[in-house]
């Protein structure tokens, strides 16, 4: 592979404290390197942002009901889609949902290297691998959901964390999967028979454990089998008016627990898209922010990290293994509704959502999400998201970093709200003066989700050694533009995308589709008999699908990047 | 040694089942004995013993015989064609696997033609009700281990899906449904006895095309209202008697077919359908599903949505972007309005299925058919080019009718230099790519493709 250097930008890389220092980034074989020969290609960045591929470590961009969403949602495309690249690239599609094509394309041309599919039903592992494989450029990863699992249940009542743990190596292995995801822990379960757990303490049906069991034993088990990453949730009565009561309850049962891992990872629980779970109040009328007492506990325990779920003020489509919620939201917008129960294992839902800046309790949403990065004390644990697409869809990330870094910008987007007054007396958002900067920035969407996922030591930062994917932004870090639109502008099409030690993008154009690999945790654990016995025994009196055929095929992720965990019995 | 092969997939309809065994002879060519599948399921494997399978292309002669040619030969002739052609029509796939699917992605968007697939015929209208007004279903496990309530609504599964109902929905003893039949109430809503409906607790034998009016009186009831003392053709008091039968069930599952699709009412009927869906899980859970009728008809759904953003009708043709519209774009209408010039026929057999008219339509222009078996579409083609059968000698992902995705096995040795429809559909689209001059551009690296482009 050619040698790159990219010479003369403003470098801008958390891991190593460097913030705005000109200095060269060398490429060689894929990887950073020190130093590289005179044969190597030049890209000149002079007075531009030079900052590590970006990290998602929250987003709906593989799988069922992503897919659902694209299917029944034609509404989402013509007038929506921008139209093929004239060089003759996949066309591309959606604008909530986009295709395979358009989501890597628009990633790479954002400078994000690396996206975690945030929910991977177990039973549709294959599709969710067929999708990765259809998407160009990104790296990528997928959590297998656990947290309404029959076996995960059983075994947590009987308060059996080594066979939990055993279970769960085996399925993260056999779906090619990254780590433990926990939706609506116990509610999705419960919505099998129509019904949901609102606190920590509704008991699941037939299999009578709460949630406050499935969550410790899960955030358990994930430290058990040393996991890279931790146990990440999406926590109970998500969207509901009054919720930041449970969900800082689920954020104390982080406290008792010790992180245990050889990558790096220091919490051990990631709380994701906390913006739907820091409302107050308790109705649709006197909806309010709760954001500050939300953050206040997330800055004072490094077990937690967190990811914002910002609002976007889209029209989009909401979709989550939640599948109580969507029934719910379908319930208050009327729109069409899609569900998939899966069985023994999980549900989803999905259902078009229109963020309306004229509705007031859209305008909160819009600022709670901005309120959680701002009040963050530690940008390193605190991630920019919009769970993507259900708070809108990731091609506004380069906004939200356009609103946390400008007060001038947040405020032109109130002004534009119908019920102003209402929003501010509701949240703190007007009289927050805080503006970010680059670095935490860089913090935000680069070295602190790869810590969190625990893959510091290959995204995230532009140390020697780590892979290639660098991003260089037109942004002069010495003098920022005054007008904050040219922010949104420079993140939404890199000047240039360095994917893997290639060339990906140049002025926001795709000129290649790159290395990309799929990530997945193989982890290696003594063979547990008692649960292969009740695998196999399961897979015969209660799937559909025979247990030879479950675990996805090697050709499904045909260019794997493995991360052997052993596990110390 | 023969050998058996277990938890095998069928590739016959849209149950998908995967707990087939085959044995096998030693040498892995020929096919000895199939247990558990259904006489069609049987015959499909036992099929592929048959020695006057073709194993080369055949291309039409000026004199109307059929001759055989190279790969080489048939891969340029499609090449080309599909590069002469303004709007070529890329039209099947119930009956093979994603693989191909995804491969033909790039021919197609390379062509700039048409890409649609049998639920075009079939569960089309399906698609319609379902961009209006959701879906909300399961996978066929919850059906096998929860419903104590199951409609079958303008279905035949006992000879469509002939093992569906014992594997997921009638009779099977699931977790929360230990007494199989015994516990669950059997509806069906057909104008004819057919063996399902004589299976059922509940027949609803309605007047003909009146499945709409019978769908609202449901609501109307589950609503609290009053309705007329006959509603297509059925009393009243039976109406209300399957009303209380879905409300007081803990799970209801409704499935529906061609009877809801192809009667009058299409769209409408699978909309109002739904809408019974979601009024009924305000009383206890509900969920409904499609029987999808082949094994593998829900994949193109699957595969061009995340390629493209639509599941069918998917009109390439503006180079720029993907275009979707049903009746304009849908492969009978494009054929009946004469506004394709050449139809490629993949995986299905549009010459047995489509109105003859439509078929002599398309038969004015280049007709190809990528098919392993001989049938009515490939005896009228201008070219047949054989592949492996999906499912026999080839495996793959295939998705079931409730979307879930099968890694299907494949039992025997594929013949010799047949190829699958990945590789010919890769092998075309490089060929395309050499004449038109430009580079391919696949999805990963090179090195790092799923199968190498030469066929062994």
């Amino acid at each position: 592979m050619a040698e790159i250097l990219i010479k003369n930008g403003f470098v801008i890389d958390p891991t190593r404290k460097i913030d705005g220092d000109v200095a060269d980034v060398a490429i060689k074989d894929g990887k950073i390197v020190d130093t590289v020969s005179s044969a190597a290609k030049v890209i000149d960045a002079k007075g531009k942002v030079v900052m590590a591929g970006g990290v998602d470590v929250h987003a709906h961009v593989a799988g069922p009901k992503v897919n659902v969403g694209r299917l029944f949602r034609p509404e989402d495309k013509l007038f929506k889609s921008p139209m093929a690249q004239k060089n003759g690239y996949r066309m591309e599609s959606g604008f909530s949902v986009p295709s395979t094509f358009k989501t890597g394309y628009d990633y790479a041309r954002m400078g994000y290297a690396f996206v975690m599919e945030a929910a991977m039903p177990p039973l549709f592992t294959a599709h969710v691998h067929e999708e990765i494989h259809d998407t160009p450029i990104i790296d990528e990863a997928a959590l297998p959901v656990f947290g309404n699992n029959w076996f995960v249940m059983d075994y947590l009542k009987k308060g059996e964390i080594e066979n939990t743990a055993a279970y769960i190596a085996w399925l993260i292995r056999v779906t090619k999967g990254f780590g433990i995801k926990v939706v609506n822990p116990g509610g999705t379960a419960a919505w099998s028979w129509g019904l949901n757990c609102l606190s920590l303490d509704d008991p699941v049906p037939y299999f009578e454990i709460t949630p406050r069991e499935i969550i410790i034993g899960l955030m358990k088990a994930n430290e058990y089998l040393g996991l890279p990453h931790s146990m990440h949730i999406h926590q109970n009565n998500l969207g509901n008016p009054g919720n930041y009561a449970i969900t800082l309850d689920s954020l104390k049962l982080a406290e008792g627990i010790k992180p245990k891992n050889k990558f790096g990872r220091e919490q051990v629980m990631h709380s994701t898209h906390l913006q739907f779970h820091s409302y107050g109040g308790d109705s649709w009328a006197n909806f309010e922010s709760k954001a500050k007492e939300v953050m206040d506990y997330v800055n004072q325990n490094k077990g937690i990290t967190v990811d914002l779920g910002c609002v976007t003020l889209d029209e989009t489509t909401t979709m989550t293994a939640d599948g109580p919620f969507e029934h719910h939201l379908n319930h208050l917008n009327h729109l069409k509704w899609c569900n998939v129960d899966v069985e023994l294992e999980t549900a989803a839902g999905v259902v078009p959502y229109v963020y309306d800046k004229n509705i007031k309790v859209c305008g909160i949403q819009w600022a709670v999400g901005l309120e959680l990065g701002l009040y963050a004390t530690d940008p390193n644990r605190t991630f920019v998201s919009t769970d993507h697409p259900n708070a809108g869809p990731f091609i506004r990330y380069p906004r939200i970093i356009k609103w946390l870094m400008s007060k001038k910008a947040r405020e032109a987007t109130l002004d534009t709200f119908k019920y102003k007054d209402k929003v501010i007396d509701a949240t703190n958002i007007h009289s927050m003066d805080r503006e970010l900067t680059l670095y935490e920035i860089a913090q935000m969407t680069r070295s602190g989700p790869a810590k969190c996922l625990g893959l510091s030591n290959i995204y995230g930062g532009l140390a020697p050694g780590m892979n290639a994917d660098v991003g260089v932004f037109d942004l002069n870090y010495k003098n920022m533009p005054s007008d904050p639109e040219m922010i949104e502008k420079a993140f939404l099409r890199a000047a240039c995308f360095i994917k893997s030690g290639e060339i990906v993008v140049r002025d926001g154009e795709v000129l290649g589709h790159g290395h990309k690999n799929t990530i997945w945790v193989n982890v290696k654990m003594p063979e547990n008999p008692q649960v292969m016995r009740d695998i196999t025994q399961s897979f015969t009196k209660d799937y559909t699908v025979g247990l030879s055929n479950y675990p996805v095929r090697d050709y499904l992720a045909p260019h794997p990047f493995v991360i052997d965990v052993d596990v110390e019995a | 040694m023969p050998k058996l092969i277990t938890q095998v997939g069928c590739p016959y309809c849209g149950s998908s089942c995967d707990d087939i065994e085959v044995l096998v002879s030693d040498d892995g060519k020929k096919v000895l004995e199939v247990h558990n599948a259904c006489t069609i399921g049987n015959n499909l494997f036992h099929h592929a013993n048959d020695s006057t399978r073709p194993m080369l292309p055949r291309k039409r002669q000026p004199d109307g015989s059929m001759k055989e040619i190279s790969y080489d030969e048939a891969v340029d002739y499609t090449a080309k064609t599909l590069l002469a052609a303004k709007k070529p029509l890329i039209f099947g796939f119930g009956s093979t696997n994603c693989e191909g699917m995804s491969a033909v992605g790039r021919v197609a968007e390379k062509a700039g033609a048409v890409l649609d697939n049998c639920a075009s015929i079939c569960h089309g209208p399906s698609f319609l009700a379902i961009f209006d007004n959701g879906y909300p279903s399961c996978t066929l496990g919850e059906v096998k281990n929860r419903a104590d309530c199951v409609v079958f609504w303008g279905c035949n599964p006992m000879h469509a899906h002939p093992r569906h109902t014992s594997r997921y929905s009638i009779f099977p003893r699931g977790f929360f449904t230990q007494k199989g039949q015994m516990q669950r109430t059997i509806i069906s809503v057909d104008p004819r006895v057919s063996d399902t409906a004589k299976l059922a607790d509940i027949h609803y034998m309605l007047n003909q095309g009146h499945d709409y009016e019978l769908f609202d009186a449901f609501r109307t009831v589950l609503r609290g209202h009053d309705i007329p003392d006959e509603v297509a053709g059925i009393k009243k008091e039976q109406i209300l008697q399957g009303a209380e039968a879905m409300k007081k069930a803990r799970f209801v599952m409704i499935f529906f077919g061609m009877g809801c699709t192809h009667t009058d009412g299409r769209n409408h009927n699978v909309d109002i359908a739904i809408s019974l869906t979601r009024d009924l899980n305000t009383h206890t859970k509900a969920s409904i599903m499609a029987m999808r009728g082949h094994y593998n008809i829900a994949g193109p759904g699957q595969v061009w949505s995340w390629q493209f953003g639509f599941p069918y009708c998917i009109d390439l043709s503006k180079g720029s972007h993907a275009h979707m519209n049903p009746g304009e774009t849908s492969s009978v209408d494009l054929a009946m309005r004469d506004e394709v010039d050449c139809f490629v026929n993949v995986g299905t057999d549009a010459g047995a299925h489509w109105p003859i008219d439509a078929v002599k339509h398309v038969k004015k222009h280049p007709f190809i058919t990528i098919d392993p078996n001989f049938c009515m579409a490939s005896e009228i083609s201008d070219l047949h080019i054989p592949v492996r059968i999906a499912g026999v000698d080839e495996g793959g992902v295939v998705y079931r009718m409730d979307n879930v995705p099968i890694q299907f096995k494949a039992v025997l040795k594929g013949l010799t230099g047949v190829p699958s429809d990945e590789e010919l559909f890769d092998m075309i689209y490089e060929r395309m790519c050499k004449l038109t001059l430009t580079e391919p551009i696949w999805l990963a690296a090179l090195e790092h493709r799923k199968y190498p482009s030469v066929v062994s």
